[in-house]
């Protein structure tokens, strides 16, 4: 009755929405609360700390940017000709190549490095032939390695990204080229090199900002005076001197670093990385010569050989202890996959009003999300909610909950490329018919978001809980020697030289992570409408 | 009676004027040029657009303000009509409540509504599963148990062949008749209007204008209307 009692001709606006934007609307706000307001509480310790920026924190900052511009030149470097060579090739079991190159995304960070280390540690494979030659063995400790071991991890998501610009270059400029009988070179100049000229760019940014943030590769990897990033710093300063003054400067600075980098690598324009269409094949007229084929072949090898080798020394160095792991890892495996239960909980509470939300209009929304999303560093945060529980509780005991919560956050930005544009596809579609029908919230949610979106949210659920079984950062900081999820544990074995038993544990581990992200995305596809 | 008290809407620039009144139980049909506002008129009526100034009256009370789905209004959209993942059963059982789960005694009145339109036996069907037509009865059906008031139809058929579209249409003005609903419909084709409808209501030049019988309306077209059926031979019917 109340809108009857309105002015003539000022009608009140009736909702034209079926679900109401403002849950989405509180679910943002709480993401950015959790990350405004941590780094507040980060700042404040900062100014009572005045340890000041020394020498070691100038090391650390240089280090990172060394790292993260090395690892973002060689990964897109290395990718430009593998993309190139998948754009142009059609062969059995490219899909799955394809397929396999989005794997290192949810790959636990621990397991990867334990398989990049049988092949190329000091006791590795490669080190084992050489040494049958008299060889000194690989030395994988430092910024090489870490380094190798982000090229391992962007490698796959940078040819993934300049695949799709390959293959968003029109059929029919490739054909009118060939008519004109254009060369490989002239190709080149003509539409090749435009294109990456635009791509590359934002390829790079992105790769940047991931790597500014490494913790668990410097942890495992770096480490020393030398080699040490902001990230593994502010644990540093955490864990081993306790220095909250000194974790909060550098708290700070990666923060400011991570917001700038993330800014420029929205700016520019990338691609999905995990969008479908990447199996189609444009046919090249210009690559048919021997070399060309010859120089495909070789770089695709040399991807497959790169990224397959130490998924494979996992499963065979991991294999024969795997059923005699002892009790503790097992425990810590139970209370990984609660945490991720968690983690995929709390992401749909929250990416799922805030998708339809952004799907309703709210678009700078999405836009905070995503910015929030890529700056926040998980050891900022839980540097944050530390000083904030201190006082209270002790940190150890919420240990936990604060993983699973950091986590999701972690995963908010990937869930939301997923969702949303499904969202927007369905609210267009459905959302006048529904307003008509006078359906309305949950209703709508069960009707027809559920059953039109199923897919979309069984592989953000997927991802969410494969990341966050994953996940070696936070939890390194709050843990007391008695609790641990299973990347801890994982760490904890190799840092006592167990490396049987973390071999054992990694491929545990590496079962998990792919099992929740099958389990989820399948369940999800199953009997779902396209 | 439907009554649209000086009522302007605004869709981005474009502005519709509308002063007319619609009597209980009249069947009236929509035309005018392509982009003079038909479907505006219709989405205003519906609620999809708020009048900006003015107030529409269905029998003596205000809806201006009111949700779409809380108008006496059912309508039906040139596409989009049925949501593609549920049943027919299901997406005629929404028109009786969109949100709640529907009792048997609800069931058998789907059942008898699909019977109705020709589709007995077909409830357990998806959209896909059925061809243009069928999918138009689907979404009759539903507007059958609806029962609601108003029928607006923004050219639901326009994508059907002729004796297809026909056949719909006389359809439309059976569950008309025995509802005792009152009908507007926008169309293209004057034939569509000789068929079903008494009245036409031309909308030209950002404007409604009140209903006129139909015959004499296409018999004597005003000049807006002139210039959008072009030569006059195609209205007579007999020749």
């Amino acid at each position: 009755m109340a809108e009857r009692a309105q002015p003539i001709g000022r009608a009140r606006p009736a909702s034209l929405h079926p679900v109401a934007p403002w849950p989405g609307t509180c679910a943002a706000l709480g993401v950015a609360l959790l990350v405004l307001g941590t780094l507040a509480a980060v700042a404040m310790r900062a100014e009572g700390g005045g340890s000041g920026f020394g020498p070691a924190e100038v090391s650390a900052l240089r280090f990172t940017l060394i790292q993260a511009s090395l690892s973002a030149v060689f990964s897109v470097g290395l990718a430009i000709p593998v993309a190139r060579a998948l754009a142009r090739r059609r062969f059995a079991g490219r899909r799955v190549l394809i397929t396999i190159l989005g794997a290192p995304f949810i790959l636990p960070v621990i397991v990867a490095i334990l398989g990049l280390l049988a092949v190329f540690g000091r006791s590795g494979w490669i080190s084992d032939a050489l040494g049958v030659f008299g060889i000194a063995p690989l030395r994988i400790y430092g910024l090489h390695g870490v380094v190798m071991a982000h090229v391992f991890f962007n490698l796959p998501l940078a040819t993934r990204l300049i695949l799709q610009g390959w293959q968003e270059i029109p059929a029919e400029r490739f054909r009118l080229a060939a008519q004109l009988n254009a060369g490989p070179r002239a190709m080149w100049r003509l539409l090749e090199a435009p294109m990456l000229r635009r791509i590359l760019p934002g390829v790079m940014a992105v790769i940047f900002a991931i790597c500014l943030s490494s913790f668990a590769v410097a942890l495992t990897l770096g480490g020393g005076p030398k080699a040490t990033t902001l990230e593994l710093a502010i644990y540093q300063a955490f864990h081993f001197d306790f220095d909250l003054g000194r974790a909060a400067v550098l708290s700070t600075v990666q923060l400011g670093l991570t917001v700038v980098a993330a800014v420029l690598a929205l700016r520019v324009p990338v691609g999905e990385g995990f969008g479908a269409g990447l199996d189609r094949a444009v046919v090249r007229w210009d690559a048919t010569g021997r070399s060309a084929t010859a120089l495909d072949v070789v770089w695709i090898g040399f991807a497959t050989l790169f990224l397959m080798l130490p998924l494979l020394a996992v499963l065979v160095a991991g294999a024969p202890g795997l059923l005699s792991l002892p009790a503790p890892v097992w425990s810590a495996a139970w209370v990984s996959v609660q945490v991720a239960a968690l983690s995929t909980v709390l992401l749909l509470l929250v990416a799922l009003p805030l998708s339809a939300s952004i799907a309703l209009g709210r678009r700078q929304l999405g836009e905070i999300a995503g910015i929030l999303g890529l700056a926040a560093s998980p050891l900022v945060i839980g540097t944050g909610l530390f000083v904030l529980i201190y006082p209270v509780a002790n940190p150890a005991h919420v240990a936990l909950p604060v993983t699973a919560l950091v986590n999701m956050v972690m995963a908010l930005p990937f869930a939301l490329r997923i969702l949303v544009p499904r969202m927007q596809q369905v609210m267009q579609q459905n959302a006048r018919l529904a307003l008509a029908l006078d359906m309305r919230g949950p209703a709508f949610w069960r009707r027809v978001i559920w059953p039109r979106c199923r897919a979309q949210i069984g592989f953000a659920a997927g991802l969410t809980a494969a990341l966050s079984l994953g996940d070696l950062g936070v939890v390194a900081l709050f843990a007391d020697p008695e609790t641990a999820t299973l990347p801890l544990q994982v760490y904890r074995l190799m840092g006592a030289y167990r490396m049987e038993t973390a071999q054992a544990a990694a491929l545990l581990l590496f079962i998990l992570s792919m099992g929740a992200f099958w389990l989820l995305d399948r369940g999800g596809k199953f009997h779902a409408e396209a | 009676m439907l009554k649209l008290d000086a009522v302007t809407v605004q869709k981005g620039d474009f502005r519709l004027q509308a002063d007319l009144q619609i009597a209980t139980g009249a069947q009236v049909a929509v035309i005018g040029p392509s982009g003079a506002g038909k479907s505006t008129l219709l989405e205003a009526i519906a609620g999809f657009l708020l009048a900006r100034d003015g107030r529409i009256l269905w029998r003596g009370e205000d809806i201006t303000a009111l949700p779409p789905g809380q108008r006496p209004v059912a309508m039906l959209f040139q596409d989009g009509n049925l949501f593609p993942h549920l049943t027919l059963r299901q997406n005629v059982g929404l028109g009786i409540d969109a949100n709640r789960r529907l009792s048997a005694a609800q069931t058998d009145v789907v059942s008898a509504a699909l019977a109705r339109v020709g589709l007995g036996g077909m409830e357990e069907r998806k959209p896909a599963d059925l061809s243009g037509g069928q999918q138009s009865r689907a979404a009759l059906a539903r507007v059958l148990v609806q029962g609601r008031d108003l029928l607006l139809l923004d050219e639901p058929f326009a994508a059907l062949g002729p004796a297809l579209k026909a056949e719909m249409l006389d359809l439309v003005a059976e569950i008309v008749a025995e509802k005792g609903a009152t009908l507007l419909m926008v169309s293209h084709d004057p034939q569509d209007a000789r068929r079903i409808a008494a009245e036409v209501v031309l909308v030209a030049e950002g404007r409604a204008l009140p209903p006129l019988p139909t015959a004499e309306m296409l018999d004597n077209p005003p000049p807006a209307l002139r210039a959008y059926l072009g030569a006059p031979q195609i209205l007579d019917p007999d020749r």
